[in-house]
């Protein structure tokens, strides 16, 4: 444990149970993300990460009797002059002194207009950047309908096949996943499935739209779904990345062996879909089986008494 | 007649069954890749009806995200559901989309010194309650820590004892004693915590900065560092009774190129004889010395098996140094390093194949 590892040691329990929740664990806890201002963020990108914010980066704790906002995301109110592409120290500080793993950095110049830089850590040092410019941005508050409250797990959906030809597309995909999808969960209220974050690849351009859900009745079980647009819309161009080394992506991709998935023994499928499972019996005293009985070969008294008789005789006789 | 009423209601049923299926079905070319666990879906169509819709091609985005989701909707519906409290909640599996961690694996710490001892004579922690009485102060009190069952700090008499110098402060005393517990405490844990975090490191080739090295070591990292000038140690003085070390010629000799002619001959048909010969030569010098190296090491394996059966108390079988089938590889390679005893266990079992950490072959007495 870190915490142990320490020259000075945490005289309180809460100091210590600061460091545990920070020191690196075989299950990690959710990435949280840190919204950061450039030295001149115009207001479509301040819009942009308040957004993100306000909407996608709250959680509710997934108990039934009462809900817990915990915030994943931070977002820092004032304009830091840094460059990503060229200086990553400070976001390496932030990330170490805040323990956030993904962030999101808005800026504004002549070069490049409206510009979003979203990255993620690995060790607190940077794994991956992509820069993206938007384009066209419809925020919350632009489209007047009711909203979904806020903190469910959305649902995700990637269209195109350009996710998977290049490999910036798919680091950019990889990168998405981890910063909109939330909290694992293990169960889900079906009834609690609110929006949905669609991002389509298309001409060159990554189209971001996030939809409530209404569930209609269609005739079976499955409800037949309509959309309504809800929340910000983004049209994004790929700029600049930075993408991380083959190895050092291995190396964060890496998976103890003890989260590996167990392998379940004597169960075995066959091609048409049969499953088969394997039983080990021990060995059986067949005379003592018990089977069906039938009432007309069952022993007579009498025929019994004969048989002991028998048997008697025969144990007299050996000895 | 009836037979056909039967087959136009069963065309009927499944007519209906289509029409309510219709409405959430979505044709697809290619099936979307699904990942439930994390409410993820993958479409792989190329997006062949946006690319003609222009500038805004908001409707079309609609529709194609509205196809997707009916898709994974109906994904999600399928999942097996359980009734908590009221709702019906699916059980969603786990997540298959490979993501980077935001830290490294926790690394395994090495044992503590008293960890180790205790492994290896197999003493396990025995269960202690939490809570003592304390007589003194009449009630439950806590076995150690902030006001424990028996504090000899915080008592209020102290009798001196008979042979104690009688102008001595025995409540001094006491205190000091436990200021000097704490400090040694703390040394060993930072003794540990070195021990461990040099572990983590790769070993600077067993050059340790602190004590336990033996003389071998301590005379073969001097030899190191002699020749890790410049002029490779030419220049280096020795001290009035110091040796000149051993084993430090050149390592291979080599024959000149062109030189003695007969020899050469001699030597390249005396090769040929042997290839061609049916018996196998035997070459008594070097025989007999690995016979007698096999035995010096066999009877230092035996003594040391002697020695550690004296420690053992139970048959626990002790990790670390003392394993018996060592690293073969280590014992054999290690011919031209300056002898290798780098730490490592009983080298001598796993020696007996190529023998000789020790440079040439003849015994020295």
């Amino acid at each position: 444990m870190d915490t142990l590892d320490r020259v000075v040691k945490p005289k309180t329990k809460r100091a210590k149970r600061f460091l545990e929740k920070r020191e690196p664990k075989l299950n990690e806890n959710i990435k949280n993300a840190m919204l950061i201002k450039g030295g001149n963020a115009n207001a479509t990108v301040t819009q942009v990460l308040k957004d993100v914010n306000v909407f996608v980066l709250k959680a509710i704790n997934f108990v039934l009797q009462y809900a817990l906002k915990k915030p994943y995301g931070v977002l820092y109110k004032k304009k830091n002059i840094t460059r990503p592409f060229e200086d990553q120290t400070s976001l390496e500080f932030f990330s170490k002194k805040s323990d956030c793993s993904l962030f999101m950095f808005g800026s504004h110049n002549k070069k490049r207009p409206n510009n979003l830089v979203i990255g993620r850590m690995y060790d607190h040092h940077v794994l991956d950047m992509i820069e993206l410019g938007i384009e066209n941005f419809i925020s919350l508050k632009d489209i007047k309908n009711s909203k979904c409250p806020e903190g469910t797990k959305p649902m995700l959906i990637f269209a195109g096949d350009d996710f998977d030809v290049t490999e910036d597309y798919r680091r950019l995909k990889s990168l998405l996943i981890d910063f909109f999808r939330g909290p694992t969960v293990s169960n889900i209220r079906l009834a609690g499935l609110e929006y949905v974050l669609h991002f389509t690849a298309l001409n060159g351009k990554i189209y971001f739209r996030s939809y409530k859900l209404l569930l209609k009745k269609s005739g079976c079980r499955t409800p037949r779904i309509e959309l309504e647009e809800m929340g910000p819309s983004l049209d994004l161009v790929l700029r600049r990345t930075h993408l991380a080394s083959d190895d050092l992506y291995k190396l964060s991709m890496k998976m103890p062996k003890a989260l590996k998935p167990k392998k379940k023994k004597n169960i075995s499928h066959d091609t048409f879909g049969t499953t088969y499972g394997r039983i080990h019996m021990q060995k059986q005293d067949l005379s003592k089986l018990q089977t069906r009985k039938m009432k007309g070969l069952k022993k007579r008294p009498a025929e019994r008494i004969t048989e002991d008789q028998e048997k008697k005789s025969k144990r007299v006789k050996k000895n | 007649m009836e037979g056909q009423s039967v087959e136009e209601l069963l065309a009927k049923a499944e007519q209906d069954e289509a029409e309510k299926l219709q409405r959430i079905t979505v044709h697809k070319e290619l099936e979307l890749e699904f990942d439930l666990g994390n409410l993820l879906a993958s479409d792989r169509n190329p997006p062949t009806g946006l690319r003609c819709a222009g500038p805004t091609p908001e409707a079309e985005l609609r529709a194609l995200a509205r196809d997707n989701t009916q898709l994974l909707i109906n994904q999600l519906w399928q999942l097996p559901t359980e009734r908590v409290e009221e709702t019906i909640v699916a059980r969603l599996p786990e997540p298959t989309t490979r993501l980077p961690r935001e830290k490294p694996l926790p690394r395994p710490r090495p044992l503590t010194r008293w960890q180790q001892f205790a492994r290896l004579k197999g003493i396990r922690p025995k269960k202690k309650t939490n809570l003592v009485w304390d007589e003194v102060s009449s009630q439950w009190r806590r076995r150690w820590g902030y006001q424990r069952a028996r504090d000899d700090t915080k008592e209020w008499l102290i009798e001196v004892p008979g042979n104690a110098d009688p102008l001595e402060d025995q409540f001094a005393k006491r205190i000091q004693a436990k200021k000097e517990r704490v400090a040694k405490n703390e040394l060993n844990r930072l003794r540990n915590l070195a021990r461990a975090h040099k572990m983590q490191l790769p070993s600077a080739a067993g050059l340790h900065p602190t004590g336990h090295q033996s003389k071998e070591e301590l005379g073969r990292a001097m030899q190191v560092a002699k020749v890790s000038t410049a002029s490779v140690g030419r220049f280096q003085e020795r001290l009035p009774k110091e040796k000149a070390p051993r084993g430090s010629g050149k390592k291979r000799k080599f024959q000149p190129l062109f030189g003695d002619f007969a020899a050469e001959k001699k030597n390249q048909l005396e090769l040929l004889r042997v290839m061609n010969s049916k018996k196998p030569q035997l070459d008594v010098t070097r025989a007999t010395n690995k016979q007698m190296r096999e035995e010096d090491q066999e009877e230092a394996a035996k003594r040391r098996k002697m020695s550690q059966k004296g420690k053992r108390k139970g048959g626990r079988q002790g990790p670390g140094g003392k394993r018996k089938g060592g690293p073969p590889s280590q014992g054999g390679k290690r011919k031209g390093s300056l002898g290798g005893k780098m730490n490592s266990g009983p080298r001598g079992l796993g020696d007996k194949r190529k023998g000789g950490q020790r440079p040439g072959g003849k015994r020295r007495k």
